[in-house]
């Protein structure tokens, strides 16, 4: 039982270690997203206790932390160097393209918040 | 009642329903001013309880239209109107001229005694409005209190009537109708009556002769105005306005009204004859008596205002044929009746009325044949046998000529000549060759036909199943020994034992009414119920006297048994009327609202959104980001800035979206913004790629 436990000390830290050695932009990204997680996560909360009445209210404001999670998830890929396959691709190019899909996601939600 | 009983309620109710309707047309035409234009105005002009008619122009209609209709009015009310109008008189400097001419009027009407001194107070303070003012309506009413002011005895003079009548004549249009000053670019017809009203008061007031040549101009402008002058197709004639402007618009009563006033008055002062043709007099007289009886107060005053100007003009006086009465029956040998009259009712002049044509309810010529009316002098009534001429039943157009026997009247009345009036004839329905009997289905081969007498109730008593069939058949012929097509020919069933009504439409042809009842078809109808039957005939027309409901006697049906599926008979009610009483209320049944959180814990939940940006924020800090890849250069920084601020106005123009834009509004002004933006975007970004790029390279 120790030894598991000092085994899961030891795998975290070594997680941390080698996560600390990721660029920072990476890390916003991760930022960004554990914090889009946890509104939406807040959210759900929420529509547990009260219940879902204004139903659609609820779906776009979960979607829209979901989905822009899902996007920075994209960027993240994108950007992050040892990926080879996204070589060519400049990070701004993928910041644009990620600006770009968030407002068409937002629109959406916009329109479906009622 | 109890006779007719069993159940004729409603299809009595619907016959007279229908004889009304059938006759209602035709009360409606043109008679003269009668009692019931007294108590009609009567009932218009109530005072309210303290005594009084309201304000000083409803005061002076209702003492007007009193006057003219010779109705009497007990002193207190006389003594409150002419108090009324005193105090306005006696307070001239601060009233309106408008005031001052109603109350003039007022007083003129009622004969209240006026000071002189408080006259002369009022003509100087109408005078200097005179001189003052370029509105025609001001001009109206200083120039009719003065003229009402000089009809009470009291010496009034218009000093420069010849420039007053300039100044209104200033206001006329080239169609004859008239502008309300000379600043309005609009004319109306209803003007026009005041500006020629006003005219005449002029004339009237002038010390000395108005120039001759401006009162043929205002001639030739009243033969312009009737030029405008609208019509029906009977002869109705009737002013209105061109333009109907919501502001100014009084409608053709009052509008018609008006020019009457003003013509007549003008052609009673001004000298020589108006060339208006008789017709078109006649038809205003014709539209003011076809108001009836008038709704409004307003209406009734001008009705019978208008009525009193034409009643007595110098351009023509009206002539209106009417009849007393528009039904004839041929049972009583009724006669034709024809009043020919002043509006008022007064006996015309001698004249002859001639029948010169019968049209049926479809304008088909019945006959062309001339008759001439004899007169009874004693009831003043033109009158003939209605009898010789041959005509049936029904709806009838009868066209009258008019014709005045002495010539020198030719000038003075307008009879129009020809008129045309409907009448309605009714008359007994011979009914005869009733039969009614039971036929077996297939070969049609008749067990019993019974002759009956519908002249009055029989009680035959028959007996039928389901596979035979019920005959009825009757003949109906008009006085004339026409068939005759009543409006409603009905056989009705009505189940002893459950009171279940059933009714029939009996269908006519050229020769007979018969119908059919097969039995095999109409079980379901019946509901299964077998059991006595009682027969009720209903035959019923407005030109018809003796409509009737005839009890014809029972039927025993002898029908199968009801299968498991039959539709039940409908309950009865026991009162037969209930079924016009007011129906069961219907509420409606809205959605409740859903149930709401408490505001506290939406509140909390909004508060706690808000934390991972917090948390957001403060990781950001941790890992120490800063702004140092913004350009620094003042291009670059420029393109970045406003690609945030690009982007922040997008998302603003969301929230918008979401609050109160709706989504073609937004689609447009998001795609002005999308273009700036990947253009800005564009821009500051492949600046950034660049720089990092040469970073590489360094």
């Amino acid at each position: 039982m120790p030894r598991a436990t000092s085994d899961a000390k030891l795998l975290i830290q070594s997680l941390g270690k080698a996560y600390a050695a990721t660029p920072t932009n990476l890390k916003i990204i991760d930022l960004y997203v554990v914090f889009a997680v946890a509104t939406a996560l807040i959210q759900v909360v929420y529509m547990g206790i009260v219940g879902s009445f204004p139903f659609n209210s609820f779906l776009s404001g979960v979607l829209s932390c979901i989905g822009t999670a899902v996007l920075a998830v994209c960027l993240r890929i994108q950007v992050n160097k040892d990926n080879k396959e996204f070589k060519d691709l400049p990070p701004e190019r993928a910041f644009a393209d990620f600006v770009l899909c968030n407002l068409v996601l937002h629109l959406v939600i916009m329109n479906f918040l009622g | 009642m109890a006779a007719a009983g069993g159940l004729p309620a409603s299809a009595t109710l619907l016959l007279l329903v229908i004889a009304a309707v059938a006759v209602a047309p035709l009360a409606s035409a043109v008679r003269p001013v009668s009692d019931a234009h007294r108590s009609a105005a009567a009932e218009l002009f109530a005072a309210s309880p303290d005594g009084s008619f309201g304000d000083l122009e409803t005061t002076y209609e209702a003492v007007r239209t009193f006057q003219i209709l010779g109705v009497e009015k007990d002193k207190g009310l006389i003594g409150k109107a002419c108090k009324f109008a005193a105090e306005k008189l006696a307070s001239s400097s601060s009233s309106p001229a408008k005031d001052l001419f109603h109350a003039a009027r007022i007083s003129g009407v009622l004969k209240c005694s006026v000071d002189s001194g408080v006259y002369d107070d009022v003509a100087t303070r109408l005078k200097a409005v005179i001189k003052d003012t370029n509105s025609l309506l001001e001009l109206y009413y200083s120039v009719g209190g003065l003229l009402s002011i000089k009809e009470q005895g009291h010496n009034v003079v218009l000093p420069d009537a010849d420039n007053t009548f300039h100044a209104i004549k200033a206001l006329s249009q080239s169609d004859g109708r008239w502008r309300y000053d000379t600043n309005s670019a609009e004319s109306s017809t209803f003007a026009a009556g005041i500006a020629l009203e006003a005219l005449s008061a002029v004339i009237s007031l002038a010390d000395s002769e108005v120039d001759s040549s401006m009162i043929a101009v205002v001639k030739n402008d009243i033969v312009k105005l009737f030029d405008t002058i609208k019509s029906y197709d009977d002869g109705t004639f009737y002013f209105d306005e061109k333009h109907v402007d919501a502001a100014e618009y009084k409608g053709p009563i009052t509008t018609s009204a008006s020019v009457v006033r003003g013509v007549t008055s003008f052609a009673a002062v001004a000298s020589g004859k108006l060339n208006i043709p008789g017709e078109k007099i006649l038809g205003l007289a014709k539209f003011f008596l076809g108001i009836g009886l008038p709704g409004s107060a307003k209406d009734c005053f001008n009705q019978i205002e208008s009525l009193s100007f034409l009643e007595n003009n110098r351009v023509f006086v009206p002539l209106v044929l009417s009849l007393p009465s528009k039904v004839f029956s041929l049972t009583s040998k009724d006669q034709l009746k024809v009043e020919v009259t002043t509006v008022f009712g007064s006996a015309a002049p001698p004249l002859r009325v001639n029948l010169v044509q019968v049209l049926g309810s479809d304008s088909k010529v019945i006959t062309t044949e001339t008759k001439e009316l004899q007169f009874d002098l004693d009831n003043n009534v033109h009158y003939l046998d209605i009898a010789p001429l041959k005509i049936d039943v029904g709806k009838y157009s009868l066209v009258f000529e008019i014709s005045l026997q002495e010539q020198e009247h030719e000038t003075i009345y307008a009879t129009g000549g020809t008129d045309t009036e409907a009448i309605f004839v009714t008359g007994l329905i011979k009914v005869d060759k009733a039969e009614i009997g039971i036929s077996d289905n297939d070969a049609g081969t008749v067990e019993s036909v019974q002759k009956i007498d519908l002249q009055k109730d029989t009680s035959v008593s028959l007996s039928a199943n389901h596979l035979q069939k019920l005959r009825l058949s009757f003949q109906l012929s008009t006085p004339l020994g026409k068939t005759f097509k009543p409006h409603q020919v009905f056989l009705k069933l009505k189940h002893d034992e459950s009171k279940v009504e059933h009714l029939f439409v009996v269908p006519g042809s050229a020769r007979q009414f018969k119908i059919v009842l097969d039995f095999l078809g109409l079980v379901e109808k019946f509901y299964y119920l077998s059991g006595r039957y009682d027969l009720e005939l209903a035959v019923g027309d407005a030109a018809m006297e003796n409509s009737f409901l005839r009890a014809l006697g029972h039927i025993e049906l002898d029908l199968p048994e009801a299968p498991e599926k039959a539709p039940k008979p409908p309950a009865q009610a026991v009162d037969p009327f209930s079924k016009f009483g007011p129906k069961k209320e219907i509420s409606h049944i809205f959605r409740s609202p859903e149930k709401r959180p408490p505001k506290e814990l939406s509140f909390v939940f909004t508060g706690l959104t808000l934390l991972p940006i917090v948390g957001f924020l403060i990781g950001l800090m941790r890992l120490g980001v800063n702004l140092k890849n913004f350009p620094s250069l003042p291009a670059p920084a420029a393109f970045a800035s406003l690609f945030h601020a690009g982007i922040g106005a997008v998302l603003l123009l969301y929230v918008l979206f979401w609050i109160k834009l709706d989504l073609f509004t937004t689609l447009k002004y998001l795609s002005f913004l999308g273009v700036f933006l990947v253009f800005v975007g564009h821009r500051a970004l492949s600046y950034l790629s660049s720089t990092s790029a040469k970073q590489k390279t360094a």
